[in-house]
């Protein structure tokens, strides 16, 4: 399994809000539903690679700021034209006020 | 009974029609008819990333795969030339019939020709993916591009065309760039990024001739001047397509007219995408005709709803974009109906005019910047611009306030 990485502090994202996080050559999109709680995606688009973090999150969607395609960011799913390949998901824990995301 | 369906027009808005009728699980024949030799792609690359990489690639909507999987029959590189709307029959190019229960025409547009003598072979327009492999063909250094209309294709291309080293001069007739729908304190931000990159841009000045002879076209302006150029791509606006209406009898209005379901005066068969004209509800019905990716898109999947009986009016704000060099233009709603502007700057010199009615509604919302950093504003903005609010000047004028916050309210 591969480790913990630490991502932000929990405060840095507002509820309902996203937050980009690169590491180790790759980019992920860091979430905080309105419940309080985080969740973390593969950081592009899978329809033109754009940065989903400039994206705006409503309740469990992110939507890309390029051409509006949604998915679910809790599951990866795709939800509406143009996506059609869901995003893949990563586990998201909270850790003395840190976001820690374990990166496959 | 098993209905058939069938789509004219195998674009953004036809392709995605055929989709969202299987989406919705409608298990009936769908035929989707299509004059070009490809599957069904997206236009916006054409002038963009498609122009400026090694060799322009289709961009496709659905595979073959998809297609079969989806039991949608994509007939392509045939024209439907009528419409027998009493027997409920397309009649195609290639002398076939087909039968239909409910029929979409997703016929789109095509360039507007420039109205005078002396082109040739080396006046072209961009609407098609072949016309985008004849461009990308003559954009290399040293090359000469003279680009005829500064909207938004001729800009796009005129940014990729330097992007590959070509020279490149803009001719535009009216006094700025954009004059139709961008203000022009947005506009004038884009014409100098062009200017910086090394785009000469003539505008307020009209063509009086073309030669188009030999190995070079000459342009020669109003004021006298000479632009000459390897190649000249005429950007100057698109018109609909809508002969095959026409004949059929149905009603044409700058477009081919449909209400608010995008049905036109024939209740089975409907039209969307660029080729029709439609009301728009949240401007209290204002009759207009979007020429956007994302109009095709919505319409055509409002379309299929509606083709399979859903009755739902369209809703949607219209919102569009452009990328040019490293900015990103978007803009929601229909600048021409505010009367007065706010300005709300964000980071990286990025900002966003937001119109607003004479009754202090906000009605448009147009931003640049960098990359996606006018995005998710622009985002909120559509949906204010939804909701038909009226939120404080103060508030959307002020960085401070998150617009998220406004919509709530």
């Amino acid at each position: 399994m591969s480790d913990w990485v630490e991502a932000c502090e929990a405060a840095d994202i507002d509820e309902e809000d996203v937050m980009r996080f690169d590491h180790g050559g790759r980019t992920f999109a860091i979430y905080r539903s309105p419940d309080d709680e985080y969740f973390a995606t593969d950081g592009l688009c899978s329809h033109e690679k754009v940065h989903l973090a400039d994206g705006l999150v409503m309740d469990d969607i992110i939507e890309c700021p390029k051409h509006n395609g949604r998915f679910n960011y809790k599951t990866g799913a795709a939800r509406g034209a143009p996506v059609c390949v869901n995003l893949r998901t990563y586990p998201v824990k909270v850790d003395a006020g840190k976001v820690l995301i374990q990166i496959g | 009974m098993t209905k058939a369906m069938v789509i004219i027009g195998a674009g953004e808005c036809g392709g995605r029609a055929a989709l969202v009728l299987r989406d919705l699980g409608f298990e009936g024949p769908v035929t989707l008819v299509g004059d070009e030799p490809h599957l069904p792609y997206e236009r916006p690359p054409l002038s963009k990333e498609a122009m400026t990489g090694e060799a322009p690639a289709i961009k496709a909507i659905a595979s073959d795969e998809i297609l079969a999987e989806r039991s949608i029959r994509h007939i392509h590189s045939v024209q439907a030339v009528a419409i027998d709307r009493a027997a409920h029959v397309v009649r195609l190019s290639d002398g076939s019939a087909l039968p239909y229960d409910k029929l979409l025409l997703a016929t789109g547009s095509l360039p507007r020709k420039l109205p005078m003598p002396g082109l040739g072979a080396r006046c072209v327009y961009l609407r098609t993916f072949n016309d985008a492999k004849a461009i990308h063909a003559h954009l290399r250094a040293g090359n000469r591009v003279a680009i005829v209309g500064g909207g938004f294709i001729g800009l796009e291309l005129a940014a990729s065309a330097r992007k590959l080293g070509a020279d490149v001069t803009v001719v535009e007739a009216q006094p700025r760039i954009l004059m139709r729908g961008v203000p022009a304190e947005i506009a004038e931000i884009i014409h100098k990024q062009h200017e910086a990159e090394g785009v000469t841009i003539l505008a307020g000045q009209g063509i009086s001739a073309i030669a188009d002879e030999g190995a070079e076209v000459r342009i020669t302006l109003a004021g006298g001047l000479e632009v000459v150029a390897d190649l000249a791509i005429i950007g100057i606006g698109a018109v609909p397509v809508t002969a095959l209406a026409a004949e059929a009898g149905l009603a044409i209005d700058n477009g081919i007219a449909v209400d608010a379901e995008l049905r036109t005066c024939d209740p089975d068969i409907f039209a969307a995408g660029d080729c029709c004209s439609f009301p728009l509800a949240v401007y209290g019905g204002r009759r207009v005709r979007l020429e956007a990716w994302r109009n095709a898109q919505e319409q055509g999947a409002l379309a299929a709803r509606n083709m399979l009986g859903a009755g739902e009016a369209h809703a949607a704000v219209p919102w569009f974009w452009s990328d040019q060099y490293g900015l990103t233009l978007q803009i929601a709603g229909l600048s021409d109906e505010g009367h007065s502007v706010v300005r709300r700057d964000l980071e990286d010199g990025a900002f966003i005019l937001f119109h607003l009615a004479g009754d202090g509604r906000l009605v448009a919302a147009s931003g640049i910047g960098p990359g996606n950093a006018v995005a998710r504003d622009i985002r909120l903005a559509e949906m204010l611009i939804a909701k038909r609010a009226k939120p404080a000047p103060e508030a959307l004028g002020s960085q401070t306030v998150k617009l998220k916050s406004l919509l709530a309210a």
